[in-house]
């Protein structure tokens, strides 16, 4: 239950707003990092610890497009895929990305470590093509590096930057 | 010239507390605690500062709407920086993170405000988590919390992460994510600066991050100092993000006034591989496009003289179009992210934008019928400020500006259907109808 294994994390957020349901978002994170992604289960939880109702909640979680209702990989490939990234190649990268992993949006690699999404603009253009893994930028990308990358991670078991 | 708000390029540790505050870092909150309120918002007044998120409205004129009798004032940074093409926010907060804070305590003391909340887009989950480091260093030193630097005024300042929607950038729509609830815009007036209007419906100052750390130098070393860059009705420094085809983009810190042709050519090292400059986008994919023709590169970057030549300076930024490209792929390109982030609150822009991409996806695909044209451009025209926010306005001049002015490349689609046809098979399908 997040309520006990957040407790701290839960007490300290709720104390920066002054409306429990303001906690909704950061909650939502938590519920992810805890599920791998929301879960019915998770949801209810986070409605309950936000004193809203699991529709409510629902809503919240449909709205944006970081919060997941379907499992995602380990590692989440978020590339950019708009205008500035574009004129620089990153529909091409995608593609070569998808290729070299053998996969399609929307799916998982076998050994569950990777699923791919194509994004909007991360703020990263400057570098393009660019694209997210989890949380953490990868920037000035072509397929080499990030076939390098991604075999790195396959022999890890981890990523770093 | 050493760098005003992009201090990192001059000093890679203004990050840190000590090495901001032993090159000045904070004393413009000094200064302004030690000034009525009033004082300080007719010193950010008198410099002539304008918001830095796109609209340009004046910031000392924007603090001064808050009721300074309301007991629950609100400072809400947006940092929520989701404008293809912009990418200034997340340099000033990596790499000068101190400045912004110092900004937004010198806004939240202007207005007596209680809480400062730093809306950063949910992409910049590693930011805002170094943020509330900077943030502890910050209230360890005096600087945020209880009774700052002895003036009895207390403020607290906190992050919030966003989790991937444009739509929050828009002011009433951040302020309803904040608050835990669908982050669409809200009908106005009350505007956030009213009582109703605000964040829990209290008045509410939102600046962006860039106006923010802005202010700090104002404080420091006056209006006066600050006029001396920029013009008239534009004084100041701005942060030009310059990506696409520019041999080096990147983040240029010039004064307003700072002609077109001197940031590409100049700073920004012209078009990459040597290519001719085709169109210019000034405001991310906003405002509409312009030709680069030589009166277009000779205007100054200023809010009115973008204005003038038929565009918006918005958050200035720019980005490059060679030669090599069609327009009407880069309106697809431009459409689709609208269609994507169109909140579906307003019918105009969620509608509008469905049958904007589905037009534009059936000309690029070379199926297009020759009425096409001009069937996106009415659909376009009919979206024209018949929406509660900005977007539904900023989402019909992909289309719109590409029709007026590269007419031929939606031509060009008409003769050579297969060659293009072949050129758009590697773009990721539409996303489905929206939210």
């Amino acid at each position: 239950m997040l309520v006990e294994k957040y407790k701290d994390r839960i007490e300290k957020t709720l104390g920066k707003y002054p409306d429990k349901r303001s906690a909704v978002m950061p909650v939502l994170y938590m519920a992810q990092q805890e599920y791998g992604h929301l879960t019915p289960q998770a949801m209810q939880e986070v409605a309950d610890i936000c004193e809203m109702s699991v529709t409510q909640v629902k809503s919240i979680a449909g709205f944006y497009t970081m919060y997941f209702e379907k499992p995602k990989g380990k590692f989440h490939l978020q590339v950019c895929t708009d205008l500035p990234c574009a004129l620089r190649g990153a529909d091409h990268f995608y593609a070569a990305l998808k290729a070299y992993l053998g996969i399609d949006e929307g799916e998982v690699t076998g050994d569950g470590l990777f699923s791919v999404e194509h994004v909007m603009c991360l703020a990263a253009c400057d570098q393009a093509p660019a694209m997210q893994i989890n949380f953490s930028y990868c920037t000035g990308l072509d397929i080499e590096k990030a076939k390098a990358i991604i075999e790195a991670i396959r022999t890890t078991g981890e990523y770093k930057p | 010239m050493s760098h005003i708000l992009l201090r990192d390029l001059d000093l890679a540790d203004i990050g840190k507390l000590d090495v901001y505050v032993a090159n000045g870092g904070y004393e413009g909150l000094k200064k302004a605690v030690a000034m009525p309120p009033g004082a300080v918002i007719d010193v950010v007044k008198a410099s002539g500062l304008r918001g830095r998120g796109g609209a340009g409205f004046p910031t000392g004129v924007k603090w001064g709407f808050i009721p300074q009798d309301n007991p629950v004032n609100y400072v809400v940074v947006n940092a929520d920086e989701s404008e293809p093409g912009t990418f200034k926010d997340r340099q000033l907060l990596t790499g000068n993170p101190h400045q912004v804070i110092e900004g937004a305590l010198i806004g939240a003391y202007a207005v007596r405000a209680r809480a400062v909340y730093i809306y950063c887009r949910g992409e910049f989950w590693d930011l805002a988590h170094r943020l509330d480091a900077r943030i502890e260093e910050a209230r360890a030193a005096g600087f945020v919390g209880e009774n700052i630097l002895g003036s009895g005024w207390s403020c607290e300042v906190y992050t919030h992460l966003g989790a991937g929607a444009y739509i929050c950038g828009e002011e009433s729509a951040l302020l309803n994510s904040l608050q835990g609830l669908l982050g669409q815009p809200r009908l106005r007036p009350p505007f956030p600066a009213q009582k109703g209007g605000g964040l829990y419906y209290e008045p509410t100052v939102v600046n962006n991050v860039e106006t923010l750390a802005n202010v700090p130098y104002i404080l420091a070393n006056g209006a006066d100092a600050y006029r001396k860059f920029g013009t008239e009705q534009s004084p100041g420094v701005k942060i030009f993000c310059v990506s696409g085809h520019a041999e080096r983009p990147g983040n240029y810190e010039l004064p307003l006034g700072t002609t077109f042709r001197e940031l590409i050519y100049e700073h920004a090292g012209g078009v990459r591989g040597g290519k001719q400059l085709k169109g210019i986008l000034t405001a991310g994919v906003s405002a509409p496009i312009l030709p680069a023709t030589d009166a277009v590169l000779d205007t100054p970057l200023t809010y009115e003289d973008v204005l003038n030549a038929g565009s918006s300076l918005g958050s200035a930024s720019i980005i490059l179009l060679d030669e090599t490209v069609n327009m009407a792929w880069a309106a697809l390109k431009m459409v689709r992210f609208f269609k994507h982030e169109s909140c579906g609150k307003c019918t105009p822009c969620r509608e509008g934008c469905y049958w904007m991409l589905q037009l534009l996806e059936r000309l690029n695909r070379g199926g297009g019928a020759p009425g096409d044209v001009d069937l996106l451009d009415e659909v376009a025209a009919q979206m024209i400020g018949k929406c509660l926010c900005a977007l539904g306005d900023f989402a019909l001049n992909p289309a719109r500006g590409t029709i007026q002015h590269f007419r031929a490349d939606y031509d060009a689609l008409f003769e050579a259907a297969g060659e293009v046809e072949a050129e758009v098979e590697t773009e990721p399908v539409s996303e489905p109808v929206g939210v």
